[in-house]
């Protein structure tokens, strides 16, 4: 897929949307209407918005624990993902799922996931399950760079490459597995050194930069769609928030933060790649910061209004159940 | 009818699903050679290209596509080589595959099989015996069932496959190449649904998997006492027909649980708790439970035998409930 004026703007106003429903997310917990934990997107936008961009609506999508990003990117609506962050019958997972498991499965966007490298063998398997069916549909895995750690890593992407998978694994290297820095835990660097273990490409990205992103799956996701199997892409990040709230950060200075947001902020870099293309005007600009503005204090107006769910919905999904769903 | 082994019968529930519905395909290790190491896989890569995968040593591996598989709307029917290599798994398991549906409002559904054989078979000691039923019966959102005969292999697997939510199927290695009777084509055991195996009038005995076995045999010895035992065969773990075995339980008012599972913290042991809840007055004597005791299966053959529950133990037990 070709870069267009018009898809760099959809990766800017998805980058608008994201980074704006997460303040607003952080906001809630303040005033005690979001509950549970938050792990917060800010400052990887790049990576999620790259990624999807070349994604279409039946290609398959699993997260993390920090997946709000993943999800609006992917077309999920915001209004709902607040009402299932405030616990409300009206959210993507009717409550019963929260922060860390919201999903839209009519965009094939099948969950964030609140352990760590556990979505990375179920992708594999939707993979798997398009190479069965003989569909061109790409699975595309997001997971952080402490997932690599985890023996499903392993497992799954040299079946992945075994079998020749359609599928992206997409490791979003943030520089820190929760509260730790990787170096102090990590002999390998680059995750995506570790591709070659399973004669997969590897590429290492500036995950700040949602045009080197967006270049570098294009490839990846082309060679997925046509039969080459599996890449594993290394999207360098940074998250301007803690792990997740009330993180005191005793790991990183202020002074580091800052500089990244100084310099290193997705929205800023994808601004000036449009602004010098004259793709984008202050006036676009404004408007699409004012549009997603509007749309997530209407998201939040939504959860709050909306209803609890009844008490009948605590036994409910457990198992299949054909009266349920006639 | 046709007479036919254990394994055989569901070899033929494996052929039958897979031919009538091209979403469902096998994965595991070592399913392709030699027929898989119990030859329950075997002829499917024959007959159904493209639909076996034969894997890397890689449990969490397997189990997690299968997940994700299954999401994607196939069928997976994975094989296990030992039960106890699930260990490997538990997180595809219990936070994944029995969670989703849950989790995501029902937007997910994972209709996977994870085929176990389980318990003592060859003498191979304890990373390669247990049977664990009830660390699944615990997580909800898994379905376990746990056949005890040609027949009902057959009938509980193709029901298992067509489920819309995880199946933990437990198959006893000895009773592999046990042999009976099965229906031929078409034929589905709900579940939910206990088998009275035999009807008596003084004893309930619920027996579990190989213990069916076991308990039939102890009946004809008790016969020769006196006592008719009625033998009820739970078949599902969860869901368990509790409405079935409180029935029987209410016409004897004596009861004896039988696994071959560790009765502490087993199977047997929610069974039994849940009739001492249920049918409390109905009860003539305290429920007697009959299990291997709170140990790992050890290696030699001699110390087996303190450990495998029997028919003998059965006896003894019906002994203690009518005295």
């Amino acid at each position: 897929m070709s870069l267009t004026q018009e898809k760099c703007l959809k990766m800017y106003t998805d980058m608008w949307r994201i980074r704006l429903f997460e303040e607003e997310a952080n906001r809630q917990t303040n005033l005690g209407n979001v509950v549970g934990t938050l792990h917060m997107y800010c400052g990887e936008e790049a990576v999620a918005v790259g990624v999807c961009a070349n994604l279409r609506d039946d290609d398959y999508v699993l997260g993390t624990h920090r997946s709000h990003g993943h999800c609006i990117a992917k077309g999920a609506q915001s209004d709902k993902m607040m009402a299932e962050l405030f616990g409300k019958a009206t959210g993507t997972c009717r409550g019963k799922g929260g922060s860390m498991h919201v999903a839209d499965f009519s965009l094939n966007m099948l969950g964030a996931n609140g352990i760590v490298g556990a979505g990375i063998g179920p992708t594999t398997g939707t993979a798997l399950a398009s190479k069965i069916r003989g569909t061109d549909q790409v699975s595309v895995c997001f997971f952080g760079d402490g997932a690599a750690a985890r023996g499903t890593f392993h497992e799954a992407i040299a079946m992945g490459s075994l079998w020749q998978l359609p599928v992206v694994y997409v490791c979003e290297n943030n520089g820190y597995q929760q509260w730790v820095p990787r170096k102090n835990v990590a002999v390998v660097d680059s995750v995506a050194d570790m591709a070659g273990s399973y004669s997969i490409p590897g590429v290492s990205v500036n995950g700040q930069d949602a045009i080197e992103v967006y270049e570098v799956i294009a490839e990846a996701v082309a060679r997925a769609r046509s039969g080459g199997g599996p890449s594993l892409i290394e999207a360098r990040t940074y998250r301007f928030y803690g792990h997740s709230l009330g993180d005191e950060q005793q790991y990183r200075t202020e002074e580091e933060v800052e500089e990244r947001k100084r310099n290193a902020d997705p929205i800023n870099i994808l601004r000036d790649f449009m602004t010098e293309r004259n793709w984008l005007t202050s006036a676009d600009d404004d408007q699409v910061q004012q549009r997603a503005g509007d749309e997530i204090t209407r998201a939040a107006k939504f959860a709050e209004e909306s209803p609890w769910p009844e008490m009948g919905e605590v036994g409910t999904d457990v198992l299949f159940d054909a009266k349920e769903v006639a | 009818m046709t007479v036919m082994a254990f394994n055989e019968a569901l070899r033929e529930a494996l052929h039958e699903e897979m031919a009538r519905d091209e979403s469902v395909f096998v994965m595991g290790e070592d399913v392709i050679t030699h027929g898989g190491p119990y030859k329950v896989t075997d002829g499917v890569a024959e007959k159904f290209p493209g639909r076996i995968f034969e894997t890397p040593i890689a449990e969490a591996g397997i189990v997690g596509l299968g997940v994700g598989a299954a999401m994607a709307g196939m069928n997976p029917v994975i094989e296990i080589m030992y039960l106890d290599f699930i260990t490997c798994a538990m997180d595809e398991v219990v936070n994944q595959a029995a969670k989703m549906r849950y989790m995501t409002g029902g937007q997910a559904s994972v209709p996977m099989v994870v085929r176990l054989p389980c318990g003592v078979g060859r003498l191979l000691a304890a990373q390669h015996s247990q049977i664990m039923e009830s660390w699944f019966m615990h997580v909800p959102g898994l379905q376990v069932v746990v056949p005890s005969t040609p027949a009902d292999g057959k009938g509980l697997l193709k029901t298992a496959i067509r489920s819309p939510d995880p199946v933990m199927f437990f198959e006893y290695k000895r009773t592999y190449t046990h042999k009976g009777e099965v229906p031929e084509g078409e034929y589905l055991i709900p579940f939910g649904k206990a088998d009275v195996k035999r009807e008596g009038e003084d004893v309930t005995v619920i027996a579990i998997g190989p213990m069916v076995q076991k308990s039939l045999e102890a009946a004809v010895l008790l016969e020769d006492e006196g006592y008719d035992i009625e033998i009820v065969d739970p078949r599902t773990l969860s869901p368990l027909d509790t409405e079935t075995i409180c029935e029987s339980v209410r016409k004897t008012g004596r009861v004896v649980v039988c696994g071959e599972d560790s009765s502490f913290a087993g199977s047997v042991s929610e069974i039994a708790a849940m009739i001492a809840e249920s049918c409390f007055s109905d009860l003539k004597a305290p429920i007697v439970r009959v299990g291997s005791p709170h140990v790992p299966m050890p290696f030699s053959a001699e110390l087996v035998k303190h450990v495998v529950p029997e028919a003998a133990n059965v006896v003894s037990a019906v002994n203690r409930v009518m005295s």
